[in-house]
């Protein structure tokens, strides 16, 4: 008798469960790669086509008909009338044919040398069109009594109309001016430079704030709950509301902080926070250090309670200060936590875009990348550039993203 | 740093510390509360906090030398050369209550600070001690202040009009003589702007969010957590991954595609969108606190004939329940403060969300007391939601990593 071996490879269990996970994961794993990965893959494309805002309405043939002659009984002459044209002022449209239902009661007495009449089944083959063609097609008809007894005008069956256009989205030029026109001049470093201060100081910002709120709240009195709950509202808040609070509360010419400074006679006249060049810079970061406190302070306070008091109360008993405990002990316990929360927010930062986009517009030098890719989508209404800013971004992100595998392995929790 | 641990030292110098940070925070809330002129003198806050911190550490931190700083502070104030100062204008009765709210809240706190600081040499202990309370009572202010103020300033600047908000920027006392005209604001809101369709469709559309996640969420996090797969480890790795990418990377793409399909303006692009947005989030979340379930229970009703499906439907979901709960509501807080896509996917006032109905009353010819009366519209339901479940919401934002 052979030796018992364990089995190697896979069973048909084995097999039935992998095959199981893979049906539970289809779902999520075909919508993500509809909704972003698709998208990626379109950002790479469309950043080498020169695309503008106008170009996303493809040229396309339109098609208006109605009855013209106004038959009031049976046996009048009338004319079905299509007027048609090219959408598109640019753009020639090629190949256009439309086909239409001629209603009962409508005696058709001769078509265009274009059309074809079948039954009532009328399909006109009218050829390419030069960019804003225009013209009329007149079918005249004898009105009988059915269609006034029907009571179904021409334009109730809605012709169909087709013809092809080229649309620069698809069509086979390519260009990098593109990436020429973000890289060009000065405005792409110093769009770097904003974005590097604003990721680096928002984020270090939000974890020492928070770090300082958690350690606030990390012992237990009444109320504990409610000012736990109350430091997350910047968090929690839809950011639109509170970005036009903030715009209000620092508003030059009505705004209570610039009255209360006046008053306090800490600065002579208002002073335009969101409007001047470097002070506009710091009040952004400002405001991500605000809104994003409470989640590094959420997750800094969720290990330190985690955090076993008896090495405390030992070191206590062999003299060490509040201070010396705090360094020696918590920072070195919380140093994974930071880390972690150093990278992600670092990376969310650097993407963040409603802030500042609602806050200053991307003006008086607050322009980040993830601004930029709007401003020059849509502002300059160059859809090219803003998705050649977009592929910028995701290079930075990429590598983020290799650094940060290769580190969040080693660390534990999130 | 021996100098500094003299107990005739650090009395002094954080007595002055301290009154510098409650004169300014009381001539601030006064300010706010009264819509007149106070306020904080610095230098003459050092030398009062000085004087007081001294007085306390020479006397004992009694009841009586309590009284007596207390005394003296309204003294000062009232003559003028105390640590706040009033505009010329200022009502008498708001000047004597600032300087008894600045009094006793100083005359009360300093005594708890200088505990144990006694007069000579002080221990590490007691002056470190000593530093952490009074950077304590610092962080409770400013943190409580930071947040409260613009909310504060949100909820005052929606009840009034727009003469009053130009006349003086910092009264925020609530005139309650006004009556239901205070609620003008609001009313217009609801009856000339349709803030009804737009709260009716922000609700609808964050529950169609919520659903649809957690229907693909569920089972994707169920294989991510308890089946054994090739690849699962590259797959849970790279779920991380997709937090990464930049909604306006995305957004960009998403909006050609929905101009030339026609999908702008319509629920259904919206809610294709949204809940792919928090499927990553809520997959995590959810994934974690799947493996922290206990497997015997799942093999249990394996071994009694369930099959896979069934065990997660009848023995994993209801077990699951409190982290269900708590990633709805996240889901929930994304989807009905979600502003950029929005913003950019929809043009017809008739579909606007909450979100993208107050960017619509940025506008110069809107009074921006609609546009703050907007703004706690949208806010105060996702705050009541938020501090009702408080303890859910907590427990799900630190259980999977959270995008921010």
């Amino acid at each position: 008798m052979a030796d018992a071996t364990p089995p190697s490879g896979t069973g048909p269990l084995g097999k039935r469960e992998a095959r199981l996970a893979w049906g539970l994961l289809l779902p999520t794993i075909a919508a993500v790669a509809l909704v972003v990965v698709l998208p990626l893959l379109a950002i790479f494309w469309i950043s080498v086509k020169p695309v503008a805002l106008a170009d996303l309405r493809a040229p396309e043939p339109v098609l208006r008909e109605d009855l013209r002659g106004g038959p009031e009984v049976a046996g009048d002459q009338a004319q079905i009338r299509y007027r048609l044209r090219n959408s598109s002022q640019e753009q020639p449209i090629l190949a256009v044919s439309f086909r239409d239902v001629v209603p009962e009661g409508l005696l058709v007495q001769s078509v265009d040398a274009r059309c074809v009449l079948e039954g009532r089944d009328l399909s006109c083959d009218l050829g390419d069109w030069e960019p804003g063609h225009r013209e009329t097609l007149s079918i005249p008809v004898v009105v009988e009594q059915a269609y006034f007894d029907n009571d179904v005008a021409p334009q109730d069956s809605a012709a169909s109309i087709t013809g092809q256009s080229s649309n620069v989205l698809t069509n086979s030029d390519f260009t990098l001016d593109n990436f020429a026109r973000i890289f060009s001049g000065d405005e792409f470093f110093e769009v770097l430079w904003v974005t590097l201060f604003y990721t680096v100081f928002g984020t270090i910002g939000a974890l020492v704030v928070g770090l300082f709120a958690a350690l606030l709240l990390n012992k237990s009195f009444r109320g504990q709950g409610i000012l736990r709950g109350l430091y997350l509202f910047p968090y929690v808040a839809p950011v639109i509301a509170v970005a036009f609070a903030w715009l209000i509360l620092f508003d030059p010419f009505s705004g209570s902080v610039n009255a209360l400074l006046v008053q306090m006679g800490v600065s002579p006249q208002a002073i335009n926070f969101f409007g001047e060049r470097p002070l506009a810079l710091i009040m952004v970061t400002v405001f991500e250090i605000w809104r994003y406190f409470p989640l590094s302070f959420l997750f800094i306070l969720a290990r330190m309670q985690s955090i076993d008091s008896d090495m405390f109360e030992a070191a206590d008993m062999d003299g060490a200060s509040p201070f010396q405990q705090f360094w020696y002990l918590s920072v070195p316990q919380l140093l994974g936590i930071l880390s972690v929360l150093f990278l992600l927010r670092f990376i969310w930062t650097f993407n963040k875009f409603d802030d500042i986009f609602l806050l200053t517009g991307g003006n008086a030098g607050t322009r980040t990348l993830t601004v930029n890719v709007y401003e020059q989508a849509f502002a300059v209404s160059n859809i090219g550039a803003g998705a050649a800013v977009a592929v910028v971004i995701f290079g930075c992100l990429l590598t983020f993203s290799i650094f940060f595998l290769k580190y969040i392995s080693q660390e534990e929790g999130l | 740093m021996n100098l500094l641990r003299q107990g005739y030292v650090t009395g002094p110098a954080l007595g002055a510390l301290w009154l510098v940070v409650l004169s300014v925070t009381v001539s601030v809330a006064m300010s706010f509360a009264t819509g007149e002129a106070f306020r904080p003198s610095i230098v003459l806050s050092l030398a009062w906090g000085a004087v007081a911190g001294a007085g306390m550490v020479a006397f004992g931190r009694t009841r009586v030398v309590q009284l007596a700083v207390l005394a003296v502070m309204i003294a000062v104030i009232a003559v003028g050369i105390g640590p706040m100062e009033t505009g010329a204008d200022t009502g008498a009765v708001a000047g004597l209550i600032g300087a008894v709210v600045l009094g006793t809240a100083f005359a009360a706190s300093l005594a708890p600070f200088l505990k144990d600081v006694v007069s000579g040499p002080l221990g590490r202990h007691e002056f470190e001690a000593a530093i952490i309370r009074f950077l304590t009572g610092f962080g409770y202010i400013f943190f409580t202040a930071i947040v409260l103020i613009p909310f504060y300033v949100m909820v005052m600047t929606s009840l009034k009009n727009q003469s009053e908000l130009i006349q003086n920027p910092l009264d925020f006392s609530i005139d309650f003589s006004k009556g239901a005209e205070l609620f003008r604001s609001y009313n217009e809101l609801f009856s000339d702007f349709n803030f009804g369709t737009y709260l009716f469709n922000s609700f609808v559309i964050s529950v169609t969010t919520v659903f649809i996640t957690l229907a693909f969420a569920i089972p994707g996090a169920y294989a991510v957590a308890r089946l054994r797969f090739r690849g699962q480890a590259a797959f849970s790795r790279s779920i991380l991954l997709i937090y990464m990418v930049p909604m306006i990377v995305l957004a960009l793409p998403i909006y050609i595609a929905f101009s030339m399909t026609g999908l702008r303006n319509s629920f259904v692009g919206i809610v294709m969108i949204y809940p792919v947005t928090t499927i990553p989030v809520a997959l995590y979340m959810l994934q974690g606190y799947f493996r922290g379930l206990p497997s015997e229970v799942e093999e249990a009703g394996l071994m009694d004939g369930l099959s896979r499906l069934a065990v997660i439907w009848k023995i994993t979901l209801p077990l699951s329940l409190p982290a269900l709960a708590s990633v709805s509501l996240y889901v929930f807080m994304i989807a009905w403060n979600e502003f950029l896509l929005a913003f950019m996917l929809l043009d017809d006032p008739s579909r606007f969300t909450l979100t993208r109905g107050i960017a619509a009353l940025n506008s110069s010819e809107i009074p921006r007391q609609h546009l703050m009366a907007g703004s706690v519209v949208a806010t105060v339901p996702i705050m009541a939601l938020f501090l009702g479940l408080e303890k859910f919401m907590t427990k799900g934002l630190t259980a999977g990593s959270v995008k921010g």
